[in-house]
């Protein structure tokens, strides 16, 4: 009883603050996500209904999410980097040609994770030490990747090597969630490898931005540059830290977009930075910095893909119908966020 | 007075490129004393105060801390020997929680635990009194709260010295209240504070004792009960009473030629400058006179329309008008001339003649070019009347001079023959033979039926050009003068308020 009452008291003291920037912007992401995924089973029945359609956004996304933390990172430290989609098909490419030449699949991933970090390290020493723009270095690196792309190959490459495509085929099956077709045989859901390296990304740069010291510093330099520097962080390092993390991420996605598609192509991953960046903010990343969070933007890829789905499932079947409504969504989430921030500015102002 | 001493900086020199900065300053801190360090602009107190935090390195003096001598090499290196400063504009992260501010940057290892953070900020806010909890987002709390969290983080660095630079000039009068309880609070804990402030009331409210610098030089400290408001005032602006008394009535009546009203604004104000009432007439100088902070340039900017205004009834020759913008302002037929003149006035990479023809092409409208050789002999007109020495029109503005640039941006003013002319501090910065052309170019324009209000921190420059002076305090109106009352020490004892004597 005294226990209970202690309680009580407790309770009605700790009166619950207001969610921050980023909790309220990742709320109505999820929400809206949620709503959508909710109208299109009702609307479009058909593969909706399938857990399968969830798998396949994942199975063809998880290198985007990929990237997409590490441009999260980036920009809640105010930065941008431009450079993620060439980085990532320079990997492929790379990867597909060493491995075709005989090369071990464990050297390859080094070698992806060796080519991030080396684009992540340049980037963010140019940028944090020389202080140079970030988006005129990042968009040099993207054209330098481009480049050195096309002059491994220009011509479409298929990795042939055994042990490889063993692991390209390979796919994990969910049975429970598969379902069965109009003949009666059971078709279980597939999911590749990619996604549980996307999911082991996202849950790890999750708790690096939460709950650790370098991830509360990101927040802090994207806040307010100068103020982060008097409390005493190492603003330059931190910076540079970001844009390491995103290039070594680049990497990652590199040799995971590699497992999905088991080829190099000089136009892999094309346009991949505009997705990346439209992902973070509709997951509610503010470019101004400080505001985000990979769970937010986790959401916010999948919500693209699931409005790129219906867009399809209307039978507007032209690619360019896809770009029409990724823009017109990113239109529709900035606008929102702006009303939402400005909103809860008037009411403070107020008080 | 034998406290016991906290900080001493004795000698203290700061060079800049062609200027002393500082030259031989003392200043001494005390255990739980709040000490106001006063002075005009470039009396050197921000340079005081950045040698302190380590900004700025000086070139000779000692510093020292509880009578051992110390070196500041950065401001972290100063927030680690015990001084911590709390800025103007709050120096933390409104996105992150108040905790988080508290704490961040200070912490070591790789994790961090937010749950105990947040528990031990509430201890601490709750120890000082500040209404605020650990775990919410810093940018909803009041400017007030932000700066007091801001101390509460100095607090618990285990601040020796706190210095508040200017703190309450955003902060309404509860928020001010609340923030000097709390530097009462910490006085009491034995935290040495130093005060900068432009509010006079503010500094006899609060501190116990009062440095005065001018001119980078020490004029004394003071127990803030023994220096009566208007001695203070003088000694800030350089003139001792007694001297001022023998001054006498040295401005001159008679300097008003017509009764036509020109210019008056009933309520004005802007979302930089509290309502006030305002009227000039034809051909008459009067001034704004007040201490630095008191209000005059936000006044003024409030009449041409340079900050947004929010209110009030404007009448120019007797027709109401309204003037939002500067634009308005000009095709009104007034004239400002900016109080800093780098940010505000010139356009250092342009030259001569395209500064001078910049007022008059804004107000043609970019789709009536003034013509090259009409541009050219304006130019030469201007170079000539003013007598700006520049190599030739042609020449980027800024390779002139300080004085000749100010003429440049005069020259562009006058090519738009204004009715109404402001000139905010134009003799800044500029040798004194420019500052004579200055004055009497003003009292020529005032006799050719031109309005002028000027606005000087020399208040002989005013009383020698001006008819009528409005003296500010603390961002109001406190009294305007003419006639006879234009003298020395008639305007300080105004610009100090009623209670001096």
């Amino acid at each position: 009883m005294k226990k209970n009452g202690n309680d009580k008291v407790i309770k009605a003291k700790v009166k619950r603050e207001p969610l921050t920037e980023t909790q309220l912007l990742m709320t109505i992401t999820i929400c809206i996500f949620v709503v959508m995924y909710v109208l299109a089973m009702i609307v479009f029945e058909g593969g909706f209904l399938h857990a399968q359609q969830i798998f396949d956004m994942l199975n063809d996304n998880a290198s985007l999410i990929i990237v997409s933390c590490g441009l999260t990172i980036v920009m809640i430290g105010g930065g941008i980097d431009i450079s993620v989609g060439a980085v990532t098909s320079l990997v492929v490419m790379s990867c597909v040609l060493y491995l075709n030449n005989g090369g071990n699949i464990f050297v390859a991933v080094l070698l992806a994770l060796g080519i991030g970090l080396a684009f992540g390290l340049i980037q963010g020493a140019l940028i944090s030490y020389l202080e140079i723009q970030p988006f005129i270095v990042t968009l040099a690196g993207l054209f330098f990747a481009r480049g050195f792309t096309t002059i491994l190959s220009i011509n479409p490459q298929k990795v042939a090597q055994p042990a490889f495509v063993k692991l390209l085929d390979f796919r994990f099956e969910i049975g429970w969630l598969g379902y069965t077709a109009k003949n009666g045989t059971k078709i279980p859901a597939t999911m590749e490898i990619g996604v549980i390296v996307a999911f082991v990304c996202v849950a790890a740069i999750f708790v690096l931005l939460q709950f650790t010291r370098l991830g509360r510093n990101f927040y802090a330099i994207g806040g307010n540059q100068t103020s982060a520097l008097m409390l005493g962080i190492n603003v330059k390092m931190t910076r540079f830290l970001s844009y390491v993390i995103s290039g070594l991420l680049s990497g990652i996605s590199g040799f995971v977009l590699m497992l999905h598609t088991g080829a190099g192509n000089a136009t892999n991953a094309a346009g991949m930075e505009m997705n990346a960046i439209a992902s973070s903010i509709i997951g509610g990343t503010l470019l101004t910095g400080g505001v985000g969070n990979v769970i937010g933007t986790f959401f916010g890829g999948m919500t693209l893909n699931t409005i790129k789905k219906i867009v399809v499932a209307s039978g507007l079947n032209d690619p360019w119908w896809q770009s029409i409504t990724t823009g017109g969504m990113l239109c529709f989430f900035i606008l929102l966020q702006s009303i939402v921030l400005g909103r809860r500015a008037r009411k403070k102002q107020k008080n | 007075m034998q406290d016991e001493c906290l900080l001493q900086m004795r000698n203290i020199e700061k060079r800049f490129p062609g200027v002393l900065a500082l030259n031989g300053v003392d200043f001494t801190l005390r255990k739980g004393e709040i000490h106001a360090l006063m002075g005009e602009n470039g009396a050197g107190k921000s340079t005081l105060i950045k040698i302190l935090t380590g900004v700025y390195r000086m070139d000779g003096g000692s510093i020292s801390i509880e009578g051992s001598p110390i070196n500041i090499h950065s401001p972290q290196d100063a927030q680690n020997k015990g001084i911590s400063t709390v800025y103007q504009e709050i120096t933390l992260c409104p996105n992150l929680s108040v905790a988080e501010n508290m704490f961040i940057g200070r912490e070591k290892g790789v994790w961090v635990d937010q749950k105990t953070n947040e528990k031990r900020a509430d201890e601490i806010l709750e120890r000082l009194g500040i209404p605020a909890r650990g775990a919410k987002q810093l940018g909803n709390c009041s400017l007030a709260v932000q700066q007091m969290v801001a101390i509460a983080r100095a607090v618990d660095m285990k601040c020796k010295v706190l210095i508040l630079d200017e703190p309450t000039s955003s902060l309404d009068d509860k928020e001010v209240k609340m923030l000097f309880d709390l530097m009462r609070d910490l006085k009491a804990k034995g935290v040495g504070i130093i005060f900068v402030t432009h509010f006079l009331e503010q500094v006899y409210e609060v501190s116990d004792r009062i440095t005065v610098l001018r001119n980078g030089e020490l004029v004394g400290e003071y127990l803030t009960e023994e220096l009566p408001q208007v001695q203070l005032v003088a000694k800030m602006i350089g003139k001792d009473l007694d001297e001022l008394n023998t001054l006498g009535e040295a401005g001159e009546d008679g300097k008003t030629r017509s009764e036509e009203v020109y210019y008056e604004a009933k309520g004005l104000s802007s979302s930089e400058a509290l309502p006030f009432d305002f009227s000039i007439r034809k051909g008459e100088v009067n001034g704004f006179t007040g201490l630095l902070g008191s209000g005059r340039s936000e006044s003024v900017r409030a009449i041409f329309g340079a900050d947004k205004v929010n209110g009030g009834k404007v009448k120019i020759k007797g027709e109401p008008v309204k003037i939002t913008r500067p634009i308005e302002a000009m095709k009104h037929g007034i004239g400002y001339l900016a109080e800093d003149r780098k940010r505000d006035g010139i356009i250092a990479e342009l030259s001569v003649r395209e500064n001078i023809i910049l007022a008059l092409q804004v107000m043609n409208g970019f789709f009536k070019p003034i013509s090259r050789r009409e541009s050219e002999a304006f130019a030469d007109e201007y170079i000539k009347v003013l007598n700006i020495k520049t190599a030739s029109r042609e020449t980027p503005v800024g390779s002139l001079s300080g004085g000749n640039q100010q003429k440049v941006i005069l020259a562009r003013w006058l090519l738009t023959h204004p009715d109404y002319l402001i000139l905010d501090e134009p003799t800044r910065g500029i040798d004194i033979g420019t500052k004579l052309e200055i004055q009497k170019l003003v009292l020529k324009l005032a006799e050719d039926g031109v309005s002028v209000t000027f606005i000087s921190s020399e208040i002989e420059e005013m009383l020698r050009t001006c008819s009528r002076l409005i003296v500010m305090r603390d961002r109001h109106i406190v009294g305007e003068l003419t006639g006879k009352d234009l003298n020395q020490s008639q305007v300080m004892k105004t610009i100090a308020g009623g209670e001096a004597s």
